[in-house]
């Protein structure tokens, strides 16, 4: 079952391929602007001989990991801090409503005014972006505490502190897991869309580029280099989710929110 | 009514084969109620869902009025242990009951008297606009009945309906199910591994072995009609009939430790899952 | 009634803390790139008022919801057949979680290479970006409809496009709505990020003339109306959500409180 499965997912990717290949060569695209898979595997090669390319991709990367990484932090800490402090979650739920809907590409141009093409415009659309996947999941998984358990902590006499590493935290986990896992990959969108639209150094620029000065297969080829980005993003955070939450009994489901 | 004739159901999946239900053949008359009762593990699911057309036999016939069976006949209604799952919960209880007799192509005056008698009989009228999570699980499941009754099946079959019920519920439900039995005359096969269920429900029983599944002994209950909770099961009929099934499975289990060790840690009431 | 005021009280008291607090802050700023938050209002209703209303916002949101209809069309037509066929579903998976896995932006160029920057291009690409959650989604619901009730359904003669209407799509929809969403906030990244690239009308394309030309209380009226759109469709969206998907709401409480 599991052979026949794989058998079928690669005959379906080969097929993909084919197609992509089949539908230029025949003329039913035009090879200017849908250019033959060969054509694209030709380019990604020059591209991956090429220092310029490899810079783009390290850009790309710090600023995907750089933003990820504050938006997470600052994420599980507003939420564990709301979930703590008594009324804070009321008082902060209409807020948290209200900014969370807001797309972030809005803080495009006040990025272009502010930090130019600099990383920290890349930081702000993305930190903006990922840190509510991480803040909501937080705090649906803070809410998701057994009173039970808390109330047996604290008969035990545990301080604040204490409850939140014993008892918020391992229930919390799954959620925040779930959360980092959104993030990621809504934080690899816009760190390309702020190369894309803003020009800050990346892959998304490079795709800008080589579309202004019509390299069509080089702007496939990089196209092709972000999907396989977000596939590694998405395939590692489901690995890192699954084993850091291979000692929970039930690694919940996503919360539709 | 319904003729089961050498019946064998083997599921294979990896490498594994697993013989469910080995020989089974027996009658069950029109207007007859039968319960089926064997050790927990038999095959029994199997073989309702042969009978139902759910399931296509590796072997043998199923027949109903004589013809046989490939595919769910429109005759027959099917009532599913898990109630919960077997309603849909985007539908109101109304809705639930009507949806099946939309595909009958009925017109919809005579749709709504259906629902309407289906859930009167049940004792479930208010609750018709209800969605069925609002309502407890013995109530659920008197929602699935009505479901079957609307569709004014020819044969009723029954997958443990109440197994998942509590003691006070159960009792009532036996006792509906037994009432809309003698009312309507709709043929029943009632399925349990409860021995005093069967024994208090059923006309006759069919004790069913260990799987690979064959009938063990058919049973005919000389209970009288009028059966309640309170005289008929201390009657010492009663207690000698289910004294009697119960020394039956025992032998059935304890046939199987003899023969069956390669399928010993399989559940046969469910297909292998893939 | 105490309970109500207090509830109120909860719901305003920051948002207007931040908003005086911004006020005040804000308010003797002679710094050009945050200008004073009254002078942000007061320029509000002269920038997005008349021609700019029917000639920038509204082909926005046309082109928002003629792309995002497509989409879920397409992703819930095309997730339906996907999800309901095993070996269909082995061969497209791979492909799929490669499609998906494109970051939608970088859409913009490709899709600008066969369809200029007209309208088409702009729809094309908020098509293409949201149509792979939903349809995903749709495909995860699909999948997992209860054998129970696919049973109960085929046992009582409901089979194909009644099981369709009344128990698989019904069965889907809080995964297919999960992916709804999803769909949205992409929509939006993408109906801007497609007019600030390339576009000579439209919400997004304003915006950044406005940031171009250095009238920045007016980029910042753009800035506070795109929050405002993205929060206005988000309650919109939960409003149509709450309707359909009442009873998978009901149904979670239930099963939440009893376990």
């Amino acid at each position: 079952m599991k052979a026949e499965t794989a058998l079928l997912g690669t005959a379906g990717f080969a097929g993909f391929l084919v197609l992509c290949e089949a539908v230029p060569r025949t003329g039913i695209l035009s090879e200017d602007y849908f250019p033959p898979v060969t054509r694209i595997a030709d380019a990604l090669v020059t591209e991956l001989g090429d220092q310029a390319f490899w810079t783009a991709l390290g850009d790309t990367l710090t600023g995907w990991a750089l933003g990820l990484a504050i938006a997470v932090t600052a994420g599980i800490l507003a939420g564990v801090l709301i979930a703590v402090t008594p009324y804070l979650r009321e008082a902060t739920a209409s807020t948290i409503e209200f900014l969370r809907p807001i797309p972030s590409v809005a803080l495009i141009p006040l990025a272009v005014l502010l930090y130019g093409t600099e990383l920290q415009s890349v930081l702000l659309l993305v930190v903006y972006a990922s840190f509510w996947q991480v803040l909501i999941q937080t705090l649906y998984g803070v809410q998701d505490v057994d009173p039970v358990a808390d109330e047996t902590a604290r008969s035990y006499g545990l301080g604040t502190w204490a409850r939140v590493r014993h008892v918020l935290w391992p229930t919390a986990l799954p959620y925040i897991m779930t959360g980092v896992r959104l993030a990621a990959a809504v934080a690899l969108i816009l760190a390309v869309t702020a190369e894309l639209v803003i020009g800050a150094p990346g892959l998304g620029r490079r795709i800008a580029v080589a579309q202004s000065s019509q390299a069509v297969p080089d702007m496939y080829a990089l196209v092709v280099v972000t999907g396989v980005l977000g596939l590694l993003i998405n395939v590692g955070a489901r690995t890192v989710e699954r084993r850091a939450l291979a000692w929970h009994q039930s690694v919940r489901g996503e919360v539709a929110v | 009514m319904l003729d089961v004739r050498g019946l064998k159901k083997v599921y294979e999946g990896s490498g594994r084969r697993v013989e469910a239900v080995r020989d089974l053949t027996f009658t069950v008359d029109a207007g007859e109620l039968v319960c089926l009762v064997g050790p927990s593990g038999c095959g029994k699911t199997t073989l309702l869902k042969c009978m139902g057309g759910l399931l296509t036999p590796t072997s043998g016939e199923v027949l109903l009025g004589g013809r046989p069976v490939s595919g769910p006949p429109p005759g027959m209604a099917f009532v599913f242990q898990e109630y919960g799952r077997s309603l849909f919960p985007w539908m109101r209880v109304r809705d639930n009951v009507e949806l099946p007799l939309k595909q009958k192509k009925l017109s919809p005056s005579r749709r709504r008297e259906l629902v309407a008698d289906a859930l009167e009989s049940v004792g479930l009228t208010d609750a018709a606009g209800a969605y069925p999570w609002q309502l407890s699980g013995g109530m659920q499941q008197r929602v699935a009945i009505a479901r079957a009754l609307a569709y004014e099946p020819d044969v009723l079959l029954m997958d443990e309906p109440f197994a998942a019920v509590d003691a006070q519920t159960r009792a009532d439900l036996e006792d509906l199910v037994r009432g809309l039995w003698q009312q309507r005359g709709i043929t029943i096969l009632f399925v349990t591994h409860d021995i005093d269920e069967a024994v208090y429900l059923g006309e006759r029983v069919l004790i069913l072995s260990t799987s690979p599944t064959v009938v063990q002994e058919q049973l005919k209950v000389d209970l009288p009609a009028e059966r309640d909770q309170l005289h008929t099961r201390v009657a010492p009929r009663f207690a000698e009939l289910r004294t009697h099934v119960y020394e039956q499975i025992q032998a059935a289990k304890r046939g199987k430790a003899a023969d069956l060790e390669d399928v010993k840690d399989m559940k046969a009431d469910a297909p292998p899952t893939h | 009634m105490k309970n109500l005021a207090l509830r109120l009280f909860f719901v305003l008291a920051l948002p207007l803390i931040l908003v005086i607090a911004w006020w005040f802050a804000s308010d003797s700023s002679t710094d050009v790139y945050w200008p004073p938050l009254h002078t942000i209002l007061t320029t509000f209703p002269d920038v997005w008022t008349g021609e700019r209303l029917s000639d920038d916002v509204l082909p926005s949101l046309l082109r928002l919801l003629a792309g995002y209809t497509a989409a879920a069309v397409v992703g819930v037509a095309l997730g339906t057949v996907i999800g309901s066929y095993r070996r269909v579903r082995a061969v497209c998976e791979p492909v799929l979680e490669f499609l998906r896995a494109v970051p939608p932006p970088v859409l913009v160029p490709v899709i600008m290479l066969f369809a200029g920057i007209g309208d088409t291009m702009k729809i094309a690409v908020i098509a293409s970006g949201c149509v792979w959650p939903i349809l995903l989604n749709t495909v995860e619901g699909v999948r997992a409809v209860d054998s129970v009730m696919s049973e109960t359904a085929r046992s009582y003669g409901i089979t194909g496009s009644a099981r369709l209407r009344h128990v698989v799509l019904r069965s889907a929809s809080p995964q297919i709505f999960a992916g709804l969403r999803q769909a949205l906030s992409i929509g939006i990244i993408l109906m801007v990020i497609s007019e600030m690239f390339a576009a000579s009308n439209g919400l997004g394309f304003t915006i950044v003339q406005f940031q171009r030309n250095f009238a920045i209380p007016d980029m910042w009226t753009g800035i506070l109306l795109l929050g405002l759109l993205g929060f206005v469709l988000s309650v919109l969206f939960r409003l149509v959500e709450r309707q359909v998907l009442g009873w998978y709401h009901g149904l979670r409480d239930t099963s939440r409180r009893s376990s």
